[in-house]
């Protein structure tokens, strides 16, 4: 059965639709990423799935149980950790890790073996208030905190914004050591380099699911060849290819502009085109798609990229 | 009930840590205490008096020691020059001159009249009228020692005055029961709601929600900590009006406490209806600061009397809380009567409580919208 289970869930503020006819299941040992840029409507997902907020329209169950009638049950057999910090900061590492066992009813005792991983990297900070620890170490507890309980669906919304690339990895290797014992995860992010570490993601924009798939499948339907392509001049490239006819899409990826044709392959013009408007040490290769270019292309229309 | 008291022990460690908060906590019923008591008060003391005496006679000379003698008044100057006067108190350091009339003995003893004029300082009006009682009160008891007995009125009409309860008139009668009723609501009702609002701006309210805690767990785990404190308050201003400013508890402590409780219960219950009805720690401050504070300022009697406010201002002060307190701890503490006497004041505290208590269950959100 299906531990999470949405059916046309919609939720407005306002004039505003945070949410549109979201609609995906997530199955038991799943990690389930919900892929997109900043105000896409990830967090009130989350809060609708975690019993916080109640939806507009559709309906919603986690483990079963209904998010509205039965969100008491649920609240006992979730874990939620918010995209805020939201643990007590003038307490201690171990005081807040005991707390939240206590509030669930259980104790750090009984359920350490969940969290002795990522608890073992805490424990030299154990008398360390909250407030004074790095950032991957905080996402770290609170993480430990959302799981001392041994919750059945664990939500984690971006529990990764902010931290350092190192704490992001390990955090991730934590993520896969926890499905591996048979927990549910769903994880939002809106690094998109994460996406690929996910069973199936569901790209979000504007309050909608643009696609739900396995992040192989997704890139794999990448319909065109793309060029990763580099000058002296980066802060002008893209200007200057959007400005080039036979030019599909391109967008900026910092080191690089991710360039698609009209005419799928690359003509054989562009380096002299390039080198005409004063770029040097150019640089073009095809490239393997990433999850990034997928999202690119699924949100916009064709001519968006061609925009300045 | 384990997770009950786990909260309670984490809501203490909030409190501790936050030492300048505990400071203020437990110093603002001692600092107000003892500022009503030995600073703001109403009482007359050490009035600064000038004295323009031209005749500079037996008699005025009389008179001007009496006053010297007496504990309220100093007299700090001998003007020699009635123009004078009115430059004398642009400095502000005198409150009143007393003036007397010319070849005033003489005149006193011809005529049984004599002219003396007192100019006070009535920026202060209070003040004012209490110093000029004073100085006519001791004029009044040299004319009647002085006077030979024939030249006396034949009836006079003598008042014995007597001040229940209060024989000494000392202020801080008045105002002790008054500090109680606003502190305890500082306490009670402005930290509590803060306690709370904090937790939902701080987004720990959003894991506390997912959790099995029960609602009314995390609301009533909140308020504990200070109804601890306001009983450690209620027992340092106790202690320190009866041992410092000398006010009795005349009545029985145990009416005393059970009032006193029903009133931290309802500051509580104000303090968590607040915080359902704010989202941060500012607008809590504000609410209870302004909604709060200053009502109970001025409507409770702790500074103005409530039978001299205009009648519309009496029916507002019935809804503030601190008024009945009030009300009823003057009878407890200086009147010294028995429960019997503020069953009303009682009844009406408790009525408050319930339906706050009653309310801010029904709003309390258990989501977050």
């Amino acid at each position: 059965m299906n531990r999470v289970s949405a059916t046309g869930i919609g939720k407005s503020y306002g004039p505003v639709k945070a949410l549109d006819d979201i609609s995906f299941d997530v199955a038991p040992g799943e990690i389930f990423g919900i892929i997109g840029p900043d105000g896409a409507g990830k967090t009130t997902l989350f809060r609708i799935l975690t019993t916080l907020l109640t939806a507009d329209a559709g309906r919603a169950s986690v483990c079963g149980l209904d998010v509205v009638k039965e969100y008491r049950a649920i609240r006992c057999r979730v874990g939620y950790m918010p995209g805020r910090f939201s643990l007590y900061r003038d307490l201690s590492v171990e005081e807040n890790l005991r707390f939240f066992a206590s509030v669930f009813n259980t104790t750090v005792e009984a359920n350490y073996h969940l969290v002795a991983d990522i608890y073992r990297q805490l424990a030299p900070f154990s008398t360390r208030k909250a407030a004074q620890l790095s950032g991957g170490m905080k996402q770290k507890l609170a993480l430990c905190c959302a799981l001392i309980h041994k919750p059945e669906v664990l939500f984690l919304d971006e529990p990764t914004t902010g931290v350092d690339p190192v704490s992001r990895k390990e955090f991730w290797e934590m993520l896969m050591r926890l499905r591996a014992d048979g927990l549910t995860i769903l994880v939002s992010t809106p690094y998109m380099d994460e996406a690929s570490l996910c069973d199936r993601i569901a790209l979000i924009q504007s309050g909608r699911f643009l696609k739900i798939e396995t992040p192989r499948r997704i890139v794999a339907a990448y319909p065109r060849k793309i060029f990763a392509v580099s000058s002296s001049r980066m802060h002008d490239l893209l200007r200057d290819l959007r400005a080039y006819a036979p030019v599909g899409t391109a967008f900026s990826f910092g080191a690089a502009c991710h360039v698609t044709f009209a005419a799928d392959d690359c003509p054989a013009a562009l380096e002299a085109y390039l080198t005409a408007r004063g770029h040097s040490s150019l640089r073009v290769e095809e490239i393997e798609p990433t999850v990034e270019d997928c999202f690119m292309l699924l949100s916009k229309t064709p001519d968006d990229g061609k925009r300045a | 009930m384990r997770q009950f008291w786990v909260f309670v022990v984490k809501e203490f460690y909030h409190i501790v840590r936050d030492r300048r908060t505990m400071l203020i906590l437990l110093g603002i019923p001692v600092a107000q205490i003892l500022l009503f008591g030995f600073a703001i008060t109403s009482e007359v003391k050490d009035v600064q008096v000038a004295v323009y005496d031209p005749s500079r006679d037996a008699v005025t000379r009389q008179i001007t020691e009496q006053i010297a003698a007496s504990s309220y008044f100093d007299v700090v100057e001998m003007l020699d020059d009635a123009s004078r006067i009115n430059d004398i108190f642009k400095y502000g350091r005198i409150n009143l001159v007393i003036v007397f009339g010319e070849n005033f003995a003489e005149n006193l003893q011809h005529t049984g009249e004599a002219a003396v004029q007192l100019i006070a300082d009535g920026t202060e009006p209070n003040q004012a009228s209490l110093i000029v009682n004073y100085i006519e009160g001791i004029l009044a008891s040299y004319a009647r020692s002085a006077m030979p007995a024939a030249t006396a009125p034949s009836f006079t009409i003598q008042p014995e005055v007597k001040m229940l309860y209060n024989p000494q008139l000392q202020s801080s009668y008045y105002f002790v029961p008054g500090i109680m009723g606003l502190i305890l609501l500082q306490i009670c009702a402005m930290m509590t709601s803060i306690a709370i609002v904090r937790e939902k701006e701080t987004g720990t309210m959003e894991v506390l929600l997912v959790s099995p805690m029960k609602p009314i767990y995390i609301i009533l785990s909140k308020s504990v900590p200070y109804l601890v404190l306001s009983m450690v308050n209620l027992a340092t201003i106790l202690l320190l009006s009866v041992f410092v400013l000398h006010v009795p508890v005349a009545g029985s402590l145990f009416t005393l406490l059970l009032l006193s409780l029903v009133y931290i219960f309802l500051s509580l219950s104000l303090g968590l209806f607040i915080s359902t009805m704010v989202d941060t720690q500012m607008a809590a401050i504000l609410v209870s600061g302004m909604g709060l504070m200053m009502p109970t300022m001025l409507l409770s009697g702790l500074i103005f009397p409530i039978e001299s406010m205009p009648a519309v201002l009496q029916w507002v002060s019935a809804v503030v809380p601190a008024r009945w307190y009030v009300e009823a701890m003057k009878k407890i503490m200086v009147q010294g009567v028995g429960i019997e006497y503020v069953l009303t004041e009682l009844g009406i505290l408790t009525g408050m409580a319930t339906v706050l208590v009653v309310l801010s269950l029904k709003k309390f959100n258990v989501r977050l919208n």
